[in-house]
């Protein structure tokens, strides 16, 4: 321990600590885990605020996120410019978010963002068929799946505009009981 | 790329100074040249700081101090204040997150009063500028709850850090100036330190990689029973530190030594065999007479230099662990209890849950996704099937005649048990007066409670597929009835031990006697062998004195002798069970019939809810222990600490994910509640020994005194003060403790009543315990 790395000065490091769940040895080791993405891209020294982004494929490639079917929708959201491209500070942000310390609200925001494929602000029932076939693999029938859909639109839709808005969301989600624990990437 | 947090430097301000990317950085630019140069006229002045150094509390403080001095006071309140007001009102035009214009509005008002005020310092303006200061702390404290972009987060974090700087100085007037801002960097000092610490402890937590590899391999429920007996180990080893620092480690050092007086000291009789390796595993010879147990110690009231009060100490720790206990496990159940999820009705939200949290996103390994995957698909499917069907017609006389059928078999077999142990126990007793005893027959009695640990709860899931009920139900019968046969078993074991006390006790008035009859018949023949009166005779060889029953060291034997065993079952099981089974499966699939892996019986599955039981029972048993046998607690961390690798190598090399992978609830408040069940179970048999029996009176730091407790007040009378002695007589009114305690107790339920979770987390954690009743039918394989 102590102060010697060099990667950022002790005022970015106290912002990080503030911005995010993590203590200064686990922010330190994210840099660590994001630079092993890529080392020739990503250099040692981030006091100057160097201007890098590592493509979607690489952060899609981490054992964390390989096996999960929302990877690419997880990207997107936390990436800057929407195409899954991150720097280190939307990489700190992601793990943070995911991580055992953030609250409910603020994951189930996220959450929201996340199952929201076209980027309306609204979970329509094309986002809920796309959720549904990712997480079954395009194994149920279309008969079901549109009948899966029609039951999530009428038990959590609660201004009835047929689609969730975030407070139908997230009315929805902060009584589930697994939420916290499956929504949560240990890193 | 922005540039946003640059330290303070000479960059900093040449790169503000270009144009300006927000309207923040403007503002707070005019902002700080305004309170630096009062006199300046209140444009906007190019920037010429008066410092170059990095702002602190103090030199602000003393610059400001500097400036008053050079002036009339008045006419520098007044422009500060308007300085200030206007910098409220710039601040308010910050298109903002910030809930400041509460502050604005009325700032704004009072701008028409400014004139008549400026004699006064206004103190409404200054405590609304301290709530603002307040508001920014606030904001940074919270900062990281705030679902925006870290970029935008580091900016707005970086101007309100700014903000408090600044103003924070400004505030505090007249001679508390000094104070406050010497209050203000204390704090500043505490926090960073409270950080420091916090990454200090985040460094000390052990096994994290360790369990994340359980954790991608198998799913969060199993990992949570890894974390859980992470605490556990954590409690034990604060335990063992009070228990090794207070009262071992005093004897040891500043206690008289082994061989010195009688209750240290092997008797003549068994001198012979106290090496035996099979006597030093039964816990006599060497091992009974030796810090690990109650006996050894003396009831000195005070050793050594320092004057160490040893009896009080030993009674204060033993009360000390079921406080520490208490207090860590409310704790935590207090900080899941806001984890756990909310008063959700079973079908409420069925479809909806199952939609956005049947992922879990702690998977990391291909094998468990398949599963998990396979699980959902059928999950979807049966709650389709669900929706669709009706319900069957059902015979409900038939089912109530097996539902009561099965519980009268489930009664008898524990009250069955029940009585096999008190059987058992009554054996043992006689044992105790023979010496020629098998293996078997020396162990018996932990053989046969572990063994009943092992063999009765298939037996009830068995029975219990008679009852036919929906399997949530069932799962709470199931449950309640393995709680009620451990429970039992070890009330049984307790009240058999009790009556062995009272024998010992008994039997302990004769040998009191007897032994004063043999000293005096010592120094008789002394004195007739020597012919002389008046020389003193040495005392008595230690092993030659007649000793008591000391019944307190035999319970914390058959404590100690209790938890090896079931530590040795537990990893014979996990060896035989697992490992063997694995083994076999492997390498036995070449030239077999069928199919092993696929098959029968292929690879196990990690059993959580026995293995969480187990634990849990398991610190149960050394609650009670730990007051007679305080070399208890240190086994017991040995265990833990030899349990995480080895369970943890034998989950990762023979266990296979489970077929329907459950996602543990975050909140571990059913093992946490359960734990507390223990706690006081175990809390109830110490104290009334503690209250009730008179101790040995030949062994342990207590002998002699009639009550253990006398101890105390034995402290109260002659070490304290007088008038704290009426003070405690007073306060020991019943009157006074009855009430206190209710109160105490109330609040406590009330406590745990808000924080316990609905029933609808506690049968969620339930199902997640015995993943064999899953809501439904494992899926079909191909």
């Amino acid at each position: 321990m102590g102060n010697k790395q060099t990667i950022f000065t002790a005022q970015q490091l106290d912002a990080y600590q503030d911005c995010t769940y993590f203590t200064r040895k686990e922010i330190l080791r994210l840099f660590d885990r994001y630079r092993d993405l890529a080392p020739q891209l990503v250099p040692l020294d981030y006091t100057n605020h160097p201007d890098v982004k590592l493509p979607y494929e690489l952060i899609g490639s981490m054992p964390e996120l390989k096996d999960n079917p929302f990877r690419q929708r997880i990207a997107e959201v936390f990436s800057e410019d929407g195409e899954g491209n991150m720097t280190l500070d939307d990489f700190l942000d992601m793990f943070s978010v995911l991580s055992e310390m953030a609250p409910r609200d603020l994951k189930a925001s996220y959450a929201f963002k996340i199952y929201d494929f076209n980027n309306d602000d609204f979970i329509c029932k094309s986002d809920l068929e796309k959720t549904l076939n990712r997480l079954t693999r395009n194994e149920l029938t279309e008969d079901e799946v549109r009948m899966v859909c029609e039951k999530v639109i009428d038990e959590a839709d609660l201004d009835n505009d047929g689609r969730l808005s975030l407070e139908d969301f997230q009315h929805m989600i902060v009584r589930a009981p697994d939420f916290l624990s499956t929504f949560h990437i240990r890193i | 790329m922005t540039r946003t947090n640059l330290p303070g430097d000479a960059r900093e301000r040449i790169t503000r100074r270009s144009p300006p990317r927000n309207v923040a950085g403007v503002m707070m630019m005019r902002m700080r040249v305004r309170t630096r140069l009062p006199r300046r006229s209140e444009e906007e002045q190019p920037i010429r700081r008066k410092e170059a150094k990095p702002r602190t509390v103090m030199r602000r403080t003393v610059m400001q101090t500097k400036e008053r001095r050079g002036r009339r006071e008045e006419r520098k309140e007044g422009r500060r204040r308007r300085t200030v007001r206007l910098s409220l009102q710039q601040t308010h035009s910050l298109h903002s997150p910030f809930p400041i214009c509460l502050f604005c509005s009325s700032s704004s008002d009072s701008n028409s009063n400014s004139d008549e005020e400026e004699e006064s310092m206004s103190e409404g303006e200054m405590a609304r500028l301290m709530e603002e200061v307040e508001e920014k702390k606030k904001l940074i404290a919270n900062i990281r709850n705030k679902p925006w972009r870290m970029k935008r987060r580091l900016v707005h974090l970086k101007e309100a850090q700014q903000f408090v700087d600044k103003f924070e100085g400004a505030l505090g007037k007249g001679k508390g100036r000094k104070w406050y801002a010497y209050k203000v960097m204390m704090t500043k000092k505490w926090i960073k330190f409270q950080r420091d610490f916090e990454n200090f402890r985040t460094a000390c937590i052990p096994w994290e990689r360790k369990i994340k590899e359980v954790e991608s391999h198998f799913g969060s429920s199993v990992a949570s029973y890894f974390i859980f007996l992470r605490w556990m180990y954590g409690m034990n080893l604060v335990l063992f530190g009070f228990t090794f620092g207070l009262v071992v480690l005093p004897e040891v050092l500043m206690g008289l030594p082994y061989g010195s007086i009688p209750r240290k000291t092997v008797p003549r009789a068994e001198q012979d065999t106290a090496q035996d390796y099979s006597v030093l595993m039964d816990f006599n010879g060497y091992c009974k007479y030796s810090v690990l147990f109650y006996g050894y110690y003396n009831s000195q009231r005070t050793i050594g230099l320092l004057k160490f009060r040893l009896p009080l100490s030993y009674l204060m720790v033993g009360i000390g662990t079921f406080g520490y206990s208490l207090m860590v496990v409310i704790r935590t159940m207090a900080k899941n209890a806001d984890v756990g999820g909310g008063d959700g009705e079973d079908g409420e939200f069925t479809f909806a849950w199952k939609m956005f949290t049947s992922w879990d996103y702690l998977i990391g390994n291909s094998e468990t996704a398949d599963n998990k995957y396979a699980s959902i698909t059928t999950s979807f499917k049966e709650s389709i099937v669900d929706e669709q069907e009706n319900q069957k017609d059902e015979n409900i006389h038939l089912r109530r005649f097996l539902r009561v059928l099965a519980n009268v078999m489930i009664i008898c077999s524990l009250g069955g048990s029940g009585y096999l142990i008190y059987f058992v126990v009554k054996r043992s007793q006689e044992f105790a007066n023979r010496d020629d005893l098998s293996w078997y027959e020396k162990n018996e009695l932990e053989l046969i409670m572990s063994l009943l640990g092992l063999v009765c709860p298939p037996l009830f899931e068995t029975i219990a597929e008679l009852e036919d009920y929906h399997p949530r139900i069932a799962l709470k019968w199931q449950l309640g009835r393995i709680f009620a046969l451990f429970l039992g078993n070890l009330y049984t074991f307790l009240f058999a031990l009790f009556d062995e006390v009272n024998t010992k006790l008994e039997e302990e008035g004769s040998i009191r006697n007897a032994s004063i009859w043999a000293m005096k018949e010592y120094y008789a023949n002394f004195t007739r062998a020597i012919n002389d009166t008046e020389s003193t005779p040495p005392p008595m060889d230690p092993a030659d004195v007649i000793r008591g029953p000391c019944w307190e060291t035999a319970v914390g034997i058959e404590f100690v002798k209790l938890t090896v065993s079931d530590i040795q079952v537990s990893y014979l099981t996990i060896l035989i069970g697992d490992f063997a089974r694995a083994v076999i499966v492997r390498f036995l699939n070449y030239c077999w019939c069928w199919d092993l892996e696929a098959g029968f019986p292929s690879y196990g599955e990690f059993d959580i809810s026995g293995n969480v039981l187990g634990l849990v029972f398991n610190q149960g048993m050394i609650w009670m222990g730990a007051f007679y046998a305080p070399g208890l607690v240190g086994i017991n961390v040995l265990r833990l600490l030899s349990s995480m690798y080895y369970q943890c190598w034998a989950v990762m090399a023979t266990n296979v994910p489970h077929e329907r992978v459950f996602k543990a609830s975050k909140s571990n408040n059913f093992y946490m509640g359960l734990l507390l069940l223990i706690l006081f179970l175990s809390l109830l048999p110490v104290v009334y020994t503690i209250m009730t029996l008179p101790p040995s009176f030949d062994c342990g730091p207590f002998s002699g005194k009639p009550k253990m407790f006398d101890v105390i007040m034995e402290t109260i009378d002659l070490d304290l003060p007088a008038f704290m002695g009426t003070l405690f007589s007073y306060a020991a009114n019943p009157g006074l403790i009855i009430p206190a305690v209710l109160l105490m107790a109330r609040d406590e339920e009330k406590n745990r009543r808000n924080n316990t979770d609905s029933t609808n987390q506690v049968m969620k954690d339930l199902e997640d315990l015995l993943p064999n009743r899953s809501l439904a039918p494992p899926p079909v394989p191909g």
